[in-house]
């Protein structure tokens, strides 16, 4: 059939959507829904809050758009169905030696939804962002005509699709450029970092190709902000990776799982592991890359009332003084999980709305519970506050206020995306919600 | 040894998903189905994935001149000949009933298109002295039922001529798989009220291969439509013909 009636949810459980979805499993079919009834797309609905939901329409599913269409080994340009998730790009060709530019920290997220929400990585400082090695993208419009899009045709309309949360049409496919990559490992160093101030000193000055921090946000005092830095460069090392197998978690966790006790416990053996003067391990890209993945469905470990993710980018001078206020605010209130990541962050706007700006980012994950939102909240207006944004594919609580002075080049993006949409057949739960398209 | 996979319907997403594999582990696939546009895609895909040769064909299983181009593919291949056979077509049995010619698609689709086109192919098969057949049968063809028994039919009968062909080859070195799949994630059952316990197709299509490489006669899959099916096949005709399962 073409239609299911269902409901569904954002990874974080919290935000839910019921409508019809589609899932063509050919371009045609989907060309086919497109002349009666353009709606938005959707890819593995990794986005935590309500990016990907539509309570207000249908819905469709990219997923089973999912094939390769060309791969050129000389140059490492792959096209691609926008379904292709990036795991399936990775396993397939690191063995060839080439792997995506920019990698999310979850594989399932697919081509479409990386460069509607132009993702970062760990290596955003160096490589920027997703949407910095598109060479093209064919996009389905409102009105069921395909174009192609890119740096020199159509170029503002590749620039408003890129971390245009989909709100232009819906991304057929694209051309990717890969890296090379010389082996499937990756060689990572670990070390400690006992305050916020070592820490950021530490991730201003690495010199490493990814580079990534793990926060310990239940940490108070003169501790407050340690966590353990990750640096990472690709090896030319021969061995093959071991792949451990998924494992699945088959039903929510009680909420004593991820209490203030267990947390703090699990964040301090987790912060000893290292040893003092640090340690280098050798990884599978895999493992490095996507440590959630091989547990699916870990989102259930919040339990049945899911959970938050806040994530924001604050700029050079006011992150030292912002973050303090905000892990003071996090440790105290004790609802943090162990999940907590700080970055530092390169320049860089391959689009309009593109998240990253030079500085430091922070994401966390908050169980809801009683609190929660009172702090995500508080947050997000620190964040405003400080010339910082929030990240769209992250956020569930921000008010169209918080957003509205955050992206320079907002209104020029409104109305290149009002022109591709008229009709705002693409708006989804978050647009409606912050109000981003803007006025009619 | 070079090894060829002819895959009937591979654009289905069961058919998608056993062409990668296949491509996956090196074999050269030759992928038949009826939209050659969307085929060709499929077969990049496939090229991208380690097929040293992805080639798409028309094939039409109501259109028998479709199928002698497949054969010459084939032919042209050195090394093992595999069949895999995706197709079928599961109208509502309401419509069949209101419109009984419409049956006969679904039977030429399910059942006389496929049995045409494997006979054609088997002297082939016989003459290399190797090859499997996987042929995609139903658990619908297990027993009549009053939502679907005419595509019931129609596997059941697909399945007597696989469990004969498997007699046949054996003797050349080559073997038959029947394959009963359960409910799968698909375009004809997205949506579909009443599904429970679908499988992906990328668990089917794993399920396929191992199925091929251990020379298993059928097989259920997933596993426990196998326990299922025994089940229903046990129920009296007596009560069996009053209910509607
Ligand atoms: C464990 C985990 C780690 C993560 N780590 C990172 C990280 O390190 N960096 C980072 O940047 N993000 C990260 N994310 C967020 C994730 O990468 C993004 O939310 C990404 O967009 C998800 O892709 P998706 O395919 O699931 O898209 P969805 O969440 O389904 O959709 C996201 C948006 O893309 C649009 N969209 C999807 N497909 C199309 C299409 N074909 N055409 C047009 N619009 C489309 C949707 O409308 C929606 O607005 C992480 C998420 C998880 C769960």
């Amino acid at each position: 059939m073409l239609w299911k009636e269902t409901e569904y949810n954002g990874w974080g459980r919290v935000l839910k959507a019921t409508g019809r979805m589609a899932r063509p499993e050919k371009p045609s079919a989907l060309t086919g829904i497109f002349t009666e009834n353009p709606c938005p797309a959707i890819g593995s609905l990794r986005s935590y809050g309500d990016a990907a939901l539509n309570s207000d329409g249908d819905a469709i599913q990219m997923t089973r758009l999912d094939r390769f269409i060309g791969f050129a080994p000389e140059t490492g340009i792959l096209e691609a169905e926008a379904g292709v998730s990036i795991t399936d790009i990775l396993s397939t060709f690191s063995p060839q030696g080439w792997m995506p530019a920019v990698m999310p920290g979850t594989g399932f997220a697919t081509l479409g939804g990386c460069i509607a929400n132009d993702v970062h990585g760990k290596n955003h400082h160096g490589a920027g962002t997703f949407g910095d090695h598109i060479e093209s993208i064919e996009l389905l419009m409102a009105d069921g005509k395909v174009k192609r899009l890119s740096a020199n045709r159509n170029k503002d309309l590749f620039r408003a699709t890129i971390g245009g949360l989909g709100q232009t049409g819906v991304i057929l496919s694209a051309r990717i450029r890969l890296k090379p990559c010389s082996s499937r490992m990756i060689q990572v160093d670990e070390r400690r970092a006992d305050s916020l101030a070592e820490f950021m000193g530490m991730l201003e000055t690495s010199t490493a190709t990814y580079c990534v921090g793990w926060i310990d946000a239940t940490a108070k005092g003169s501790a407050l902000g340690r966590g353990i830095l990750e640096e990472a460069e690709l090896t030319s090392s021969n061995m093959t990776p071991k792949l451990r197998k998924a494992r699945k978690i088959p039903m929510d966790a009680p909420s004593f799982a991820l209490s203030p006790p267990t947390v703090r416990v699990f964040n301090k053996a987790y912060f000893n592991r290292i040893p003092e003067q640090g340690r280098g391990v050798l990884r599978s890209l895999e493992d490095f890359f996507f440590p959630l993945d091989k547990i699916h469905d870990w989102n259930r470990l919040y339990g049945k009332r899911g959970f938050h993710q806040f994530q924001c980018v604050l700029p050079d001078e006011t992150a030292e003084e912002t973050l303090t206020e905000m892990l003071r605010r996090i440790s105290n209130s004790g609802l943090a999980s162990p999940l907590a990541v700080l970055k530092r962050t390169g320049s860089g706007n391959a689009g309009h709305l593109t998240f990253p700006i030079k500085g430091f980012t922070l994401a966390l994950d908050f169980a809801n519970a009683n609190g929660a939102e009172e702090l995500v909240r508080g947050l997000n207006r620190l964040t405003a506050n400080a010339g910082g944004r929030i990240y769209f594919a992250k956020d569930s609580l921000a008010t169209p206020e918080d957003v509205a002075g955050m992206f320079p080049e907002m209104a020029d993006w409104q109305q290149i995306a009002g022109t591709a949409d008229p009709n705002r057949s693409f708006e989804t739960d978050l647009t409606r919600r912050l109000k981003i398209r803007g006025k009619k | 040894m070079t090894e060829t996979w002819i895959i009937l319907g591979a654009s289905s997403a069961m058919g998608r998903a056993f062409a990668r594999h296949a491509a996956g582990t090196g074999a050269t696939v030759i992928l038949a189905a009826r939209d050659i546009e969307d085929t060709r895609r499929s077969a990049a895909d496939c090229k991208s994935r380690g097929a040293p040769q992805a080639i798409a064909v028309a094939f039409d299983a109501r259109k028998p001149d479709s199928f002698k181009p497949i054969y010459e593919l084939a032919a042209a291949q050195h090394g093992t000949i595999n069949a895999a056979v995706f197709i079928g077509s599961m109208p509502d049995q309401a419509d069949i009933d209101a419109n009984p010619m419409l049956g006969d698609d679904t039977i030429q689709d399910g059942f006389t298109g496929p049995v045409n086109f494997l006979h054609g192919l088997a002297h082939l098969m016989e003459e290399r002295g190797s090859g499997t057949i996987i042929g995609i049968g139903s658990v619908a063809g297990d027993r009549g039922r009053i939502g679907n028994y005419t595509y019931g039919a129609a596997k059941a009968g697909f399945h007597t001529y696989l469990s004969g062909l498997r007699n046949r080859l054996t003797r050349s070195g080559g073997h038959v798989v029947t394959v009963k799949p359960g409910f799968v994630d698909t375009a004809m059952t997205w949506g579909l009220p009443g599904m429970f316990l679908v499988a992906s197709p990328e668990q089917v299509a794993q399920d396929l291969w191992r199925a091929a490489e251990k020379k298993k006669n059928t097989i259920y899959t997933p596993w426990f439509w196998r326990y299922i099916m025994l089940i229903i096949r046990s129920i009296p005709e007596m009560v069996f013909k009053k209910l509607s399962v």
